[in-house]
């Protein structure tokens, strides 16, 4: 294994969530909350002979981004699945509640960043897991409600399935990569309980037109696409820093027409290339053969959401 | 118990809910003082598609754009979230969210909102509809899960007799209501009888303003999520006090 | 799983001043090492977790040769192992001291 800090340039993929984290925020401006010292650490998997991890697989603090102060989540995708479970969990709620009870004082930030990078809920602690999903949930639009932005990074091994599908999905703004998947019920697990003439979760390709970041971003179901490199995470990080929409009646409104219409344009579709079809795109099949440079090219020429 | 049970239980006076497309139910119903409540609801244990999410997030954007603050309660019998390619291609993760978040938005503005589970309800489905209310109420017939055990047997390579054994001395994995219950996601199991739903609901209703999520401290004190909250709070401390 | 300390001396004192440090992760075949400046000049403590059990004569092994070629006196070395092979192991215990010795 290559040492991370002699890599030139980091991917995102390939990187552990705290390379992520430092990556992302300006030099040396991370300050860990409940840091590995502090052994915050699972007390239920002893139950199954598993090894803990000193953070539980989730890293938070606050940090700097273009010199503005930050709060950061970041789940370590590497250890049991980036999963949600009563430590990570705790922690993140527990982030989020501080930083609304911040809004307005000297300890306020300008936005919380979440490097979301999970299989959803740690089912060795389903009910503590899922409780934690829940809780993030309210702590994130309690969030948005206070005016700080929530923005979701999602290019990580694990990406953001189960709980984590529907997290990002109540963010101020989702930036994705190609490898980023976004999903509830994984392909897997699909396939296991409805067979394989359902969803093939063998079929790469298709797994990746399904729930990978290009489809999610020409969808809507992600806002900003990125080259999957750190730095590309850190400029978009910076740039939609504050254009995001606030969580109220309106905006819920413009979501519920959104999401209504997708349903009735492209609820019959099978696959995605008939719907970039549909939508008018031209050679619909090339949209994950060509590199990230002409995707980003189609993109702009698109525009975001449809 | 069927929704009619549940709504003739709840709402002995009046009530006008109707079932709607999808397996859905929608409607006003009048309490013992005159008070008006919307109500909302899933039947027949159906999979949360997002077809469902879309009719019930409309109906309670209706509602919040009523104007009014109208209590609104959620009749829940749904299953799993649906597990299709299709719906995963659509963005079900928006969908449930969608749902999520228009049932928090209406609790964050004022309309008090009281989930009761008659029936199943599990994984990303749990989530969007009974847990994204203020206050989650479990009734005859109740079964909210993560996942099956089965299922969790699978993913964990745990054969299921030793996941079952596990079950015996934790609430933390497995299904039913006590072990969620001890979590903080149940406020309260009522009784079979159902003679004082109507008083129940009315207390909940008033007695709280359900503004501030309690479940972790819940789930401290009944011990089935002993240090979630801990860390919480600790976070919060540390927070302010990090060199920034 | 299995958990055991093992204690070593070491020839001096792990250079710079960093006081903690943290790398690998608890990930299948890879494992988490947390160094902490916490110890008396040229003791070396090690405790394990590990998911493998009946290999501490291996890890024995591995980090004597370690403390001869590092010198990591002064330092508690908390690890987190879900099956690492020796040389990931070696591998990481080296990055841990090289990152202990550069952190400010």
């Amino acid at each position: 294994m290559i040492p991370e800090e002699i890599i030139h340039q980091p991917s995102w993929y390939e990187s552990s969530a705290r390379a992520r984290i430092v990556g992302l925020l300006d030099t040396d401006t991370f300050a860990e909350i409940l840091g590995p010292a502090d052994r915050v650490m699972s007390p239920h998997l002893d139950l199954f002979d598993l090894p803990p991890a000193f953070d539980d697989g989730m890293i938070i603090g606050r940090g700097k981004l273009a010199g503005r102060a930050v709060a950061v989540a970041a789940q370590e995708g590497q250890f049991m699945g980036g999963t949600f479970a009563e430590v990570s969990g705790a922690k993140l709620v527990g982030l989020l509640r501080a930083v609304t009870a911040a809004v307005g004082t000297a300890s306020a930030v300008t936005s919380v960043l979440l490097l979301l990078d999970t299989g959803g809920v740690r089912l060795q602690e389903a009910n503590a897991g899922e409780m934690a999903v829940s809780e993030i949930i309210r702590a994130v639009l309690d969030t948005r409600r206070a005016g700080v932005p929530v923005i979701a990074l999602i290019g990580g091994r694990a990406g953001a399935f189960g709980g984590g599908g529907i997290v990002t999905a109540c963010c101020s703004h989702v930036v994705i990569s190609e490898q980023g998947r976004i999903s509830v019920t994984g392909p897997e697990v699909i396939e296991t309980n409805q067979g394989a003439e359902e969803f093939d979760s063998r079929d790469r390709a298709l797994v990746w037109r399904i729930t990978g970041g290009r489809s999610r971003v020409l969808l809507g179901g992600a806002d900003s696409y990125v080259k999957g490199d750190i730095a590309g995470f850190r400029e978009m990080a910076i740039r939609v820093h504050n254009t995001v929409p606030a969580f109220s009646p309106e905006t819920m409104m413009m979501e519920q027409d959104r999401l209504k219409k997708r349903l009735e344009f492209y609820g019959d579709c099978t696959d995605t290339p008939e719907i970039w079809s549909r939508a008018g795109l031209s050679d619909p099949d090339k949209i994950y053969e060509i590199d990230d440079d002409a995707f980003l090219a189609l993109l702009s020429q698109k525009g975001s959401r449809s | 118990m069927t929704p009619d049970d549940l709504l003739a239980s709840l709402f002995p006076k009046k009530h006008a809910v109707v079932a709607g497309p999808h397996n859905t139910l929608s409607g006003t119903a009048t309490l013992d003082d005159d008070q008006t409540v919307e109500v909302l609801g899933i039947t027949g244990g159906t999979p949360l598609s997002p077809e469902i999410a879309i009719q019930l997030a409309g109906r309670v954007l209706e509602i919040i754009n009523s104007g009014s603050k109208t209590p609104i309660v959620f009749l829940l019998d749904t299953a799993s979230q649906r597990m299709t390619r299709r719906d995963e291609m659509l963005g079900l993760n928006e969908y449930l969210a969608h749902l999520a978040k228009v049932i928090v938005l209406a609790g964050t503005i004022g309309h008090r909102t009281v989930g009761i589970l008659y029936g199943t309800a599990a994984a990303g489905a749990f989530i969007a509809t009974a847990l994204a209310t203020q206050t989650l109420i479990t009734v005859d017939g109740a079964l909210p899960s993560v996942m099956d055990l089965p299922s969790i047997a699978r993913v964990t390579k745990l054969p299921l007799e030793v996941l079952q054994q596990k079950a015996e001395t934790t609430p933390i994995f497995s299904p039913g209501v006590p072990a969620l219950a001890a979590t903080g996601a149940v406020f309260e199991t009522w009784p079979s009888d159902r003679t004082d739903f109507p008083e129940r609901l009315k207390s909940i209703l008033t007695t709280n303003d359900g503004q501030t999520d309690l479940r972790d401290r819940l789930g401290e004190k009944r011990g089935g999520r002993k240090v979630a909250r801990d860390i919480a709070q600790r976070v919060a401390m540390a927070f302010s006090q990090v060199d920034r | 799983m299995e958990k055991f300390t093992i204690r070593a001396q070491a020839r001096t004192s792990l250079p710079g001043r960093g006081k903690q440090a943290i790398v690998g992760v608890v990930a299948s075949g890879n494992l988490e090492i947390l160094l902490e400046r916490t110890e008396p000049d040229q003791t070396v403590v090690v405790d394990v977790v590990t998911s493998a059990r009946g290999f501490q004569t291996v890890w024995e092994a591995v980090i004597a040769d370690f403390v001869t070629r590092s010198s990591p006196g002064g330092v508690r070395f908390s690890i987190h192992d879900n099956g690492a092979r020796p040389d990931t192991v070696m591998l990481r215990l080296m990055q841990g001291v090289n990152v202990l010795e550069k952190t400010a």
